[in-house]
């Protein structure tokens, strides 16, 4: 081979291996200027949605590690959080103890769901991500139950507004004003008028700290090894299934912990659908920054952050412009999440194709030698 | 050897499976620092012996055995092979059980890992300790130098060749200094000729140490060249245990059959090169993983019996699976010389080629149908045999008496022992189901046949049955056959020309009566470009 092949080819296999962010970055930076924001509107935009999103697109990492896809069951996280916060917000505790205690309150019932949810994922090894959005699907019947008629018959609810007028089941919108930014807004920071979340920032560097931190560990060394192969580390004496199920549950706790910091940030609940689009936006947003279904890191998640939120902000805007409807950025949104997901996961395929492609080119003989007999 | 206690003792082991005698008072002794030999033919009972040492589940759910194991003079009942591991025998399987994306160190400490306390493990448990990566690293490079092969311990396993897998697997095993009895199943059957001889320097290293080791292997050669002792197993009984320097070759292998080795029958058949080309290969290439093949150029006359040998995982196995497009291949290759599309199965049939897979079991058979069925079942795809036409061809229909007609026909011709036409395959015996794949590929009346290891697993009768078979099938209908074996002999008793594929590539072609040496030298690649010697018979 020769060395301006070799080049060409570590190029497109460079280009290749980050097709997604690539694709991204050039159909933002034809939409900017497109939108018309200013750069300034921009930056604070994504200062805020780094800090309201990055930390449930950090909890999908550790299934990823452990081999088990991207967690489509984190929805069941954010009802855990979602069902704290509507107690903590019935109880009148308000600011940044009432969001400690949505998340204290919140954390057994996520834990109980991830065992649940790691229970029923290790009975379909190979198949989780499709089971795990349908688990969403399954638990999403059981929080309605819930939320809809056993709060205020069984579950005693004292706050009238948040009832229904009819005596049970919790209203539409709850209004969080006590908790509203309260994280946020815990070590105010002007930079440039630009209002940064500081706590929120330190909490998802902490997470991160955490990450980093946890692959070293036995347990987070044994995801990766579980990850990788399930019979070999079994045969090595590791507990696979034990191990799938931690995995699960830590990544249930933290999406918990995310949906609570988001909805903090939003400052409203939408008791039947704020939880609806997590799993579907963290993981378009995971994708988007590069991540696949078996390898994502800390900056995929970032990265990933940032791509998609400028494309949700300026895409409507942009669609607005061109096409002169508004309702079309609406439309837009969800069409641009559910078609990177699907995207990507052909992407990926075709990626493995092509490095199987690749890595089979080395067996060919050397055919432009000719034969001469 | 002294009066020491032996590291192992196996005392009157009987093992039955369903009432079927596997093993039959087997005892077995090894010494420290010992190496002894395991030979026996498949199904000798090689495994059982070792699957009852290891406590495997296999042994406890098919109702124990009876007998004694004693480590260091005590008796033992291993009830999983981690309680074997705590006792310090470890083994390294014929299968590469490594995690691909985990280095060296990581893999020979896989949930052994060196650990560091924390506050959190205190809190939590011991599995958030953190790796001590540096201290695992030294152990790791410890290991792999006491085998006496570099190896860098920060390379992934998936970058790995072969033999490094192996060597890595091994240091797993020994870097516990509780380590004293190593099992090695067929360790050398994926390794190149060198990569063996490495591997036979580090067994005797580690024996020097005091480690004692059972070597498994079907190549005796590397008995005779490392082991101390030697125990053959056959039908379940020790039938003899010898100091290696009190017995030879030919004897072991006598012994380990049974019978002696009949004088090298070599088929004599005056062959005529002057025919036709019938099949042409150009520049196959084939990536079939384990038996790569990287540029192989073939012709072959009709009505001849090819044969295709050489070590494991040299790419044999992968012209046949390449030409037939069960995996990914590029080059050309023609037939009657038209050229045959690849990587395209029903195009290969179509043009008058047929298979009998090594993979009986997985490619080569409908384990839950009859056996009728197996028989017919390509002919009806790809040629439209055993169909009834109705209403004017609207409708196929299978036309069930001929399949019976034809499955009666082939169970008579080959001998097939079963119950009936309408017997499901899978109860068969491993030799009356090779002999269903045969019938298969001859019911397609094919002009070339490639016949892919198809004595492997089978016993020694059947083994005769299927190569007479093949040849009475060759003379009767001059069909070209391909056939690809592991087993030089078996090649030579039946074949008119015999290829040796090394690294993916053909080594040399010899004439059936050329002597061992002449193929064992192509075999490890001694010849590689002064072939043209041994080429020119080609």
């Amino acid at each position: 081979m020769t060395k301006k092949n070799g080049f060409k080819d570590t190029i497109s296999h460079l280009f290749i291996g980050n097709a997604v962010p690539i694709m991204f970055i050039i159909l933002i930076a034809i939409a900017i200027p497109l939108s018309g924001f200013s750069t300034r509107y921009l930056i604070e935009e994504m200062v805020t949605r780094l800090g309201r999103d990055s930390f449930l697109v950090l909890s999908l990492l550790i299934p990823i590690m452990a081999g088990m896809g991207l967690n489509f069951g984190i929805v069941l996280g954010a009802m855990a959080g979602q069902i704290g916060i509507i107690l903590v917000t019935n109880w009148g505790v308000s600011g940044v103890g009432g969001l400690f205690l949505a998340m204290a309150v919140a954390t057994p019932l996520a834990i109980l769901l991830g065992w649940i949810a790691g229970i029923v994922l290790n009975h379909a090894k190979g198949r989780e991500m499709v089971t795990s959005m349908i688990l969403g699907f399954f638990i999403n019947g059981v929080y309605q139950l819930v939320v809809l008629y056993f709060m205020g018959k069984i579950i005693p609810i004292s706050n009238s507004a948040l009832v229904l007028s009819r005596g049970y089941g919790i209203r539409n919108a709850i209004d969080l004003k006590g908790m509203r930014q309260s994280l946020d807004r815990l070590i105010p920071l002007k930079i440039g008028g630009i209002a940064v979340p500081v706590a929120t920032f330190i909490f998802i560097a902490l997470l991160c700290v955490f990450i980093w931190w946890f692959a070293k560990t036995k347990l987070g060394h044994d995801m990766r090894a579980v990850g990788q192969d399930m019979s070999v580390s079994e045969n090595a004496g590791i507990k696979v299934e034990r191990t799938r199920i931690i995995a699960i549950i830590l990544s249930t706790v933290l999406a918990c912990y995310g949906q609570i910091i988001f909805l903090q940030n939003i400052g409203t609940l939408n008791t039947y659908n704020s939880h609806d689009q997590t799993a579907t936006f963290a993981i378009a947003a995971l994708l988007i920054g590069g991540a696949t279904v078996a390898k994502a890191s800390i900056p995929n998640v970032f990265v990933g952050v940032i791509l998609f939120h400028l494309m949700f902000v300026v895409a409507p805007k942009a669609g607005k412009q061109l096409m002169g409807s508004a309702m079309i950025g609406e439309y837009f949104r969800v069409f641009v999440s559910y078609g990177i997901i699907a995207v990507s996961i052909v992407l990926y395929a075709w990626k493995r194709s092509n490095e199987k492609e690749r890595s089979r080119r080395s067996l060919r003989g050397e055919q432009e030698i000719p034969k001469t007999d | 050897m002294t009066e020491q206690q032996p590291v192992l003792q196996m005392q009157d082991i009987t093992k039955e499976y369903f009432g079927n005698r596997v093993l039959t008072n087997v005892c077995l002794d090894v010494n420290r620092g010992e190496i002894l030999g395991l030979v026996g033919e498949n199904g000798a009972g090689k495994s059982t012996l070792m699957n009852i040492l290891f406590g495997m589940s296999i042994i406890a759910e098919t109702g124990g055995y009876t007998g004694k194991v004693c480590i260091d003079g005590k008796e033992v009942v291993f009830q999983n092979p981690f309680d074997a591991l705590r006792a310090g025998i470890g083994m390294v399987h014929q299968e590469f059980s490594l995690i691909p994306g985990f280095t060296a160190t990581e893999n020979i400490l896989l949930n052994g890992e060196v650990l560091h306390d924390n506050i959190v493990a205190k809190l939590f448990g011991p599995r958030l300790k953190t790796l001590d990566l540096p201290e695992m690293r030294s152990i790791a490079e410890k290991s792999i130098e006491l085998l006496g092969v570099e190896i860098n311990p920060d390379t992934l396993v998936a970058e790995m060749p072969v033999g490094h897998k192996q060597f890595t697997e091994l240091a797993r095993e020994i870097h516990r200094p509780e380590m004293k009895l190593l099992v090695l199943d067929e360790p050398t059957a994926v390794l190149t000729e060198s990569e063996a001889q490495v591997l036979l320097t580090s067994l005797r290293r580690l024996a020097a140490t005091g480690i004692s080791i059972i070597f498994i292997t079907h190549r005796l050669q590397e008995i005779f060249d490392v082991c101390d002792r030697i125990v053959i197993l056959r039908d379940g009984q020790v039938v003899k245990e010898a100091a290696t320097r009190d017995t030879d070759i030919v004897q072991v292998a006598e012994l380990m059959v049974g019978r002696s080795m009949s004088a090298k029958s070599v088929a004599t058949r005056a062959y005529d090169e002057k025919t036709e080309t019938v099949i042409s290969i150009d520049h196959l290439w084939v990536d079939m993983p384990g038996e790569t093949v990287r540029d192989v150029t073939l012709e072959v006359h009709k009505g001849e019996i090819f044969g295709i040998g050489g070590l494991a995982g040299q790419g044999k196995l992968g012209i046949p699976n390449g030409v037939m497009g069960l995996y990914p291949a590029g080059g050309s290759v023609t037939v009657h010389g038209k050229p045959i599309p690849l990587n395209d199965p029903a195009a290969a049939l179509a043009a008058g080629m047929a298979f009998v897979s090594e993979d009986r079991r997985g490619v080569g058979l409908l384990l839950e149908e009859a056996l009728d069925l197996n028989i017919a079942s390509t002919a009806m795809q790809s040629q439209n045999k055993f169909i009834r036409p109705l209403l004017g061809g609207l409708l196929k229909w299978r036309d069930d008496k001929a399949i019976q007609d034809v499955a009666r026909e082939y169970i008579e011709a080959l001998d097939i022992k079963c119950t009936g036409t309408s017997q499901r395959v899978e109860e068969l015996s491993g030799g009356n189901q090779q002999k269903i794949c045969l019938a298969k590929a001859f019911a397609l009346q094919p002009d070339v046949l490639f016949v892919s290891e198809p004595t492997r697993g089978i016993d020694v009768g059947a083994k005769a049955r299927v190569l007479e078979a093949l040849r009475t099938y060759n003379r009767k209908n001059g069909t070209t056959i391909i056939m690809i074996s592991s087993e030089l002999e078996e090649l030579r008793s039946i074949c008119d020309r015999i290829a040796i594929v090394d690294e993916g590539r053909i080594a040399g072609i010899l004439p059936p009566s050329a002597t061992a040496k002449e193929f064992g030298l192509l075999m490890i690649g001694k010849l590689k470009g002064e072939g043209s010697e041994v080429n020119s018979y080609a």
